[in-house]
């Protein structure tokens, strides 16, 4: 993993089209800015986990769910 | 080619209806292969189904029956996946998580699942994070609002 070590309001660039400034530190929190082309996506992390967590849950249907929907 | 579903019993299926998920399904990484099976003719429901393991099968559907505005743009990179060329390629679904009621239950407006038709390619992928497109998308909601 590359470390950089950055102050407010500096920047890095991820590749050209690519930047992810620090706007503000408070505490332990770190609000980052980020600018990038739209077809790049950005997500906090735990998005992925909770689609994941979502499709489990999905899966929990029980088999005589029809019967339900039809009441 | 006869296999098991999870709500369908037995069902013959045609081989070249067989859906690719090449990075299969977040959470669910190790099946591939799927098919669209309808569920029921009286609700807008239909049946992603692993032709390999009968317990993997979702329920979906179509999220504009639902949310009338639901609008997204796919990236690139998306595009590249699925081999998408054109817009009539494209057939979208949401995964349903089902409650005891279909009032009750949610869709997933945040990762549709996209399909090309043609190709034969699917991929569930992540929208840009907002607001109006929940994880957990009231049906109830969609319901009350289409009357």
């Amino acid at each position: 993993m590359l470390v950089l070590s950055r102050k407010k309001t500096e920047s890095i660039m991820i590749g050209d089209h690519v930047e992810v400034k620090i706007l503000a530190i408070e505490g332990d929190q770190v609000k980052l800015g980020i600018v990038a082309p739209k077809s790049v996506k950005v997500h906090r992390s735990e998005v992925f986990e909770a689609i994941q967590q979502q499709n489990k849950e999905a899966l929990n249907t029980s088999a005589d769910f029809l019967k339900q929907l039809k009441k | 080619m006869l296999i098991n579903t999870k709500f369908l019993g037995e069902v013959e299926i045609n081989e070249s209806e067989i859906i690719s998920f090449n990075q299969g399904l977040p959470g669910f990484p190790e099946y591939r292969q799927f098919i669209l099976l309808s569920l029921d003719a009286d609700l807008p429901l239909a049946l992603l189904q692993s032709t390999e393991e009968a317990s993997i099968g979702f329920v979906v559907a179509f999220p504009f029956v639902f949310k009338q505005d639901y609008t997204f743009d796919l990236s690139e990179e998306d595009k590249e996946d699925l081999q998408i060329e054109k817009e009539e390629d494209v057939l979208t679904y949401s995964i349903v998580t089902l409650q005891e009621t279909f009032e009750d239950s949610t869709m997933n407006l945040l990762a549709p699942v996209i399909i090309n038709i043609n190709k034969k390619l699917g991929k569930q992928i992540v929208l840009q994070d907002s607001k109006a497109y929940p994880l957990r998308f009231p049906i109830k909601q969609a319901v009350g609002s289409a009357k």
